[in-house]
């Protein structure tokens, strides 16, 4: 058994003292720590061998990191954390509620009279897809996602959702607006037919990525199209599932002729060409057989 | 008001002429402002009404030319943040044209004088400062100025554009101009009265950013002289 010392990042002062089998995980040891200071929980802890020094994994034992009688570690309090569900429901209950409240016309944003004037089909239509994209994203979140972290920073969550609800109500304030005015019927059908192919293109991404991982394991293996053609565009592309995602919102701007909407697209395809390049990147250094021609997120492109 | 210059950069020469020029044109010019503004407030008292008319031309032409510093940092030959550089610049041209130059209520308000004093000196400074930086002779006392007197100029320059950003609403709100209405084909407004209300408000949180990121600089400036 050894005795490590436990400082503060902050400051150097010493936590506590364990007493540690040297064959122990240092998520082992972090559930020792919560026992000695109840606000800490694990998932708000992270080690490290230096105050400014790289988090350690959680996984590796005391022994492997090459810890002796006497040593000293470094623990770094993250702050309150917030589960990465829980983001997840808040950031998209948030648009799919704001929208619909937008749609019943309130006087708040029209006056008193826009409720009882004609609505276009296309804004029936728009708001039903808005509700299923988001309805559909929350039941990933609940039952198809395998998240690789748990936990992230709470002030995230502020700005993510800020985002999110902020362009919900732009966009539904246009779309629902007594003076909104529909594009050709042809088009806005059109659109939502493409529209319909993504949801279900971003969905079998979803689910073909889901079973790619067993439960519980962090395992990372290479995507690859399956029986389902709608997977197909993994031959071209590291991430088809934001392929899906821009090109729903895509359709939905055709659908409704909104600038906004289009703006919202921008946006959304902005963050997610920064994503993309990030896994796609992180794919081809992991994987040393990685497909060549594939490309991030744009087939042939980008 | 830009993020200072730390050592002297290797600027080839036609660059470094090129920027003592603008420098001192832009010297120039302030300093001029600054001169029509303390003659009318010596002669006027504290009055404010005709000191647009006294500043007008110079103020629109070398604020204006501000623009090009944008460019500056974009080329790389300033060290600036073209993100910070852009957002300045764009600060002073707004507040300079759809409020003070097109609403012309703003000129005659309390707030008006407040962020000419503030623009005048703070720019008067900043580019005697990089003249002499751009020369490698930079006074201590120059130094010394150009980091303290932001301490009240800052204040008192962004009171006086909230103030005059205040006065021109209801001028917007009235006759809807640079807006963009409902109905129309795209389905996308634009309503510039809420757009300097959503100014007004950035002011919220840029403004403690600009002002610690100052104090900031200030203590690493000034006391790396005193280590001398």
């Amino acid at each position: 058994m050894l005795q490590i010392g436990i400082l503060s990042t902050s400051g150097g002062k010493q936590l506590a003292t364990l007493t540690v089998d040297p064959n122990s995980t240092l998520k082992e040891l972090k559930t020792q720590i919560h026992r000695l200071k109840s606000h800490l929980y694990p998932d708000r802890q992270e080690f490290r061998q230096e105050p400014r020094g790289k988090g350690l994994d959680e996984s590796k034992t005391v022994a492997a990191l090459g810890l002796k009688d006497k040593s000293k570690l470094y623990l770094k309090d993250l702050g309150p954390q917030i589960a990465w569900k829980t983001v997840f429901l808040t950031e998209y209950a948030g648009p799919l509620f704001v929208y619909a409240w937008i749609y019943t016309r309130p006087w708040l944003f029209y006056g008193e009279d826009a409720a009882s004037q004609p609505m276009s089909q296309v804004s029936h239509i728009a708001a039903i897809c808005w509700v299923f994209h988001y309805s559909k994203r929350i039941l990933e979140t609940l039952f198809v996602h395998r998240f690789s972290h748990a936990t992230m920073p709470v002030r995230n969550l502020f700005r993510n959702c800020a985002y999110y609800w902020v362009f919900a109500a732009y966009v539904a304030y246009h779309v629902n607006h007594p003076l909104y005015t529909a594009p050709c019927q042809m088009q806005s059908y059109i659109a939502l037919g493409f529209w319909a192919v993504c949801e279900l293109g971003n969905f079998s991404i979803h689910w073909l990525l889901r079973n790619l991982r067993p439960p519980g394991s962090k395992e990372r293996r290479i995507p690859r199209p399956t029986k389902d053609p709608l997977t197909l565009l993994f031959n071209l592309v590291s991430c088809p599932n934001y392929t899906y995602e821009v090109g729903g919102w895509v359709a939905f701007t055709a659908m409704t002729q909104c600038i906004p909407a289009g703006l919202f697209a921008f946006a959304g395809f902005y963050q997610m060409v920064i994503w993309a390049i990030g896994k796609h990147r992180s794919y081809k250094k992991d994987f040393k057989d990685y497909p060549r021609g594939r490309k991030a997120i744009i087939p042939f492109v980008l | 008001m830009s993020t200072p210059k730390k050592a002297p950069r290797v600027l080839s020469l036609p660059a470094k002429a090129y920027l003592v020029l603008y420098n001192v044109i832009q010297f120039l010019g302030w300093s001029f402002i600054l001169y029509k503004m303390v003659d009318h407030f010596t002669n006027k008292g504290l009055n404010v009404t005709g000191l647009w008319e006294q500043v007008e031309i110079p103020l629109l032409i070398f604020q204006s030319a501000a623009v090009f510093e944008i460019v500056h940092s974009a080329t790389g030959i300033i060290p600036s943040n073209v993100g910070i550089t852009f957002a300045q610049v764009f600060s002073r041209v707004f507040l300079l044209w759809p409020i003070l130059y097109y609403v012309t209520e703003t000129r005659d308000q309390f707030g008006f004088p407040l962020l000419l004093i503030a623009w005048t000196v703070t720019e008067v400074l900043r580019y005697l400062y990089y003249i002499l930086n751009l020369l490698s002779a930079v006074p201590a006392i120059l130094q010394w100025c150009r980091y303290s007197f932001f301490i009240i100029l800052y204040p008192i320059g962004i009171t006086g554009e909230l103030i005059s950003c205040y006065c021109a609403l209801p001028y917007y709100s009235i006759t809807q101009e640079f807006s963009v209405l409902l109905p129309n084909k795209w389905n996308f407004t634009f309503n510039f009265y809420y757009y300097i209300v959503l100014v007004m408000l950035a002011y919220i949180p840029v403004f403690p950013q600009l002002y610690g990121h100052m104090f900031l600089q200030r203590k690493k400036i000034l006391s790396n002289k005193k280590q001398d």
